[in-house]
């Protein structure tokens, strides 16, 4: 995984780290996330979020496209992003 | 039925019931079924595309010991080709790192490697095959170099209790990202052989601050998985996530099961694949149907308010505890056999370990023919 733990911040660019896979199934039309013998079935607002991690975007470039999306306060949905994917990063499916 | 289950999650694909280790607590069936019952490439394929049509999401290739079949290749590009993500359950004595790297090519998302102990002697006399555990080490390594996400799993119990921050340290050292830490639980060979391997009350709780306080310190760095004996416990695990409710078992000979143990239980009658396809036996078969919901449930588990949440347990320990797999699940504190099982296994615990009984294909007559004795290994 890593050596230390990673802490995400607005400059972070978040990706799917080997044996990650953020998949749509079309039997099911459903947005998941794949890991070792786990499934993640990430909510609307979380889909949205981890469709713009593509391993170039910035956690701060991601919020901005969501508050312009959903027009919302840029403050709170980076607050929120963050935090999302924080606990991603902690249980191992997300790196940056 | 009153309603189509929704789609399992899984594939569990037992590929084959051959492996050179031996251990004492295998997860398979005391009758193993043999090489020349085996499903074949072109039905593996099929049951395949019907998983994914299905709307899984992951298969398992698991065994025995899965790399024994030389058409593991074909499998996981087929399983890739139709959308699935791919697991490999190995003892990761028979590969080497040619093979991975196809394996990883083909694409082959994780390796989970098992580990009997952290001290190479003891692990190897656990799994019955000399120098297996340096092997395992080695593959270990290069599962990480072919750059595929690497498990280690570690099954625990009286005879290697003592090393579980050994294995957390291993884990770390060899870059895993996940340890499973699994408690052996106990049907068939493990249930024959429980009282040399059931830990001692004390044994476990020391387990569980280790791996608690570890779970902490290593976060977002390690993973750990931790199941514990259910003799222990005051509530039952939720076996599989429910009976038929999340995975599908389909066993080297094509019949398809709810659980790996679930031939353990007598009286159920299990589909093949062979004759009919994956989404008529998850919707239509007995077996299946069984103690899928809640509606099988004997009181007091009809009027718990955890029955959703743990499906009353576990079957085939109801069966193998109590003689009817009906029964509630004696890990539960309010089976009424739950104390005196809690007690057989406190008296296990604390007198000498017996000899192990290992693993092996065939009848106890054949007890010492090779373990290949179906078919050599290469």
């Amino acid at each position: 995984m890593a050596d230390e733990r990673l802490v995400l911040d607005e400059t972070s660019v978040p990706d799917f780290p080997r044996g990650v896979k953020f998949r749509f199934n079309k039997a099911k039309e459903q947005w998941v996330i794949l890991a070792p013998e786990r499934l993640l079935e990430p909510d609307d607002i979380a889909v949205e979020v981890l469709k713009l991690c593509d391993g170039t975007a910035t956690i701060s470039t991601i919020s901005d496209s969501l508050a312009e999306k959903f027009q919302a306060p840029v403050d709170t949905i980076l607050s929120d992003v963050t935090e999302m994917l924080q606990d991603l990063a902690d249980k191992g499916f997300l790196v940056a | 039925m009153t309603q189509s289950p929704d789609a399992p999650l899984a594939l569990l694909a037992e590929i084959t019931h051959r492996c050179p280790l031996q251990c004492p607590y295998c997860s398979n069936p005391l009758e193993l079924e043999r090489a020349s019952n085996e499903l074949d490439t072109a039905s593996w394929k099929r049951v395949i595309t019907e998983a994914a049509e299905m709307g899984m999401h992951q298969v398992h290739f698991s065994g025995g010991e899965p790399t024994v079949r030389k058409d593991l290749e074909d499998l996981i590009e087929h399983a890739t080709e139709v959308g699935l993500y791919t697991n490999l359950i190995t003892s990761g004595v028979l590969i080497d790192k040619a093979r991975l790297r196809k394996f990883a090519e083909l694409g082959l998302e994780h390796v989970q490697v098992s580990f009997q102990d952290t001290e190479a002697e003891n692990a190897d006399r656990i799994g019955g095959f000399a120098g297996g555990h340096e092997k395992k080490i080695a593959i270990a390594k290069k599962v990480r170099d072919v750059g595929l996400a690497l498990t280690i799993n570690a099954v625990v119990h009286r005879q290697n209790i003592e090393h579980v921050k050994d294995f957390i340290d291993m884990s770390v050292d060899l870059d895993a990202e996940r340890l499973e830490v699994a408690q052996v639980q106990y049907y068939g060979w493990a249930l024959k052989n429980r009282a040399a391997f059931i830990p001692t009350y004390e044994q476990l709780t020391d387990t569980t601050k280790i791996v608690d306080e570890a779970r902490i310190r290593l976060k977002g760095i390690l993973a750990i998985d931790y199941v514990v004996p259910d003799y222990y416990a005051k509530r039952p695990k939720t076996c599989m996530g429910g009976w038929g409710r999340r995975f599908m078992n389909v066993n080297p000979a094509g019949k398809a099961l709810p659980c790996h143990a679930a031939e353990s239980i007598p009286g159920l009658e299990f589909d093949s694949v062979r004759d009919n396809s994956l989404s008529w036996i998850w919707e239509n078969s007995s077996a299946f149907q069984q103690y899928r919901g809640t509606a099988w449930m004997p009181e007091p588990c009809q009027s718990c308010d955890r029955k959703e949440l743990d499906w009353g347990g576990c079957r085939c320990q109801a069966f193998a505890l109590t003689g009817d797999a009906g029964n509630i699940d004696p890990a539960c504190e309010m089976s009424p056999v739950h104390e005196e099982t809690f007690g057989l296994a406190m008296k296990e615990a604390s007198t000498e370990a017996p000899e192990f009984i290992y693993r092996r294909i065939g009848s106890d007559e054949e007890a010492d023919a090779p373990v290949f004795a179906d078919e050599p290994a290469e």
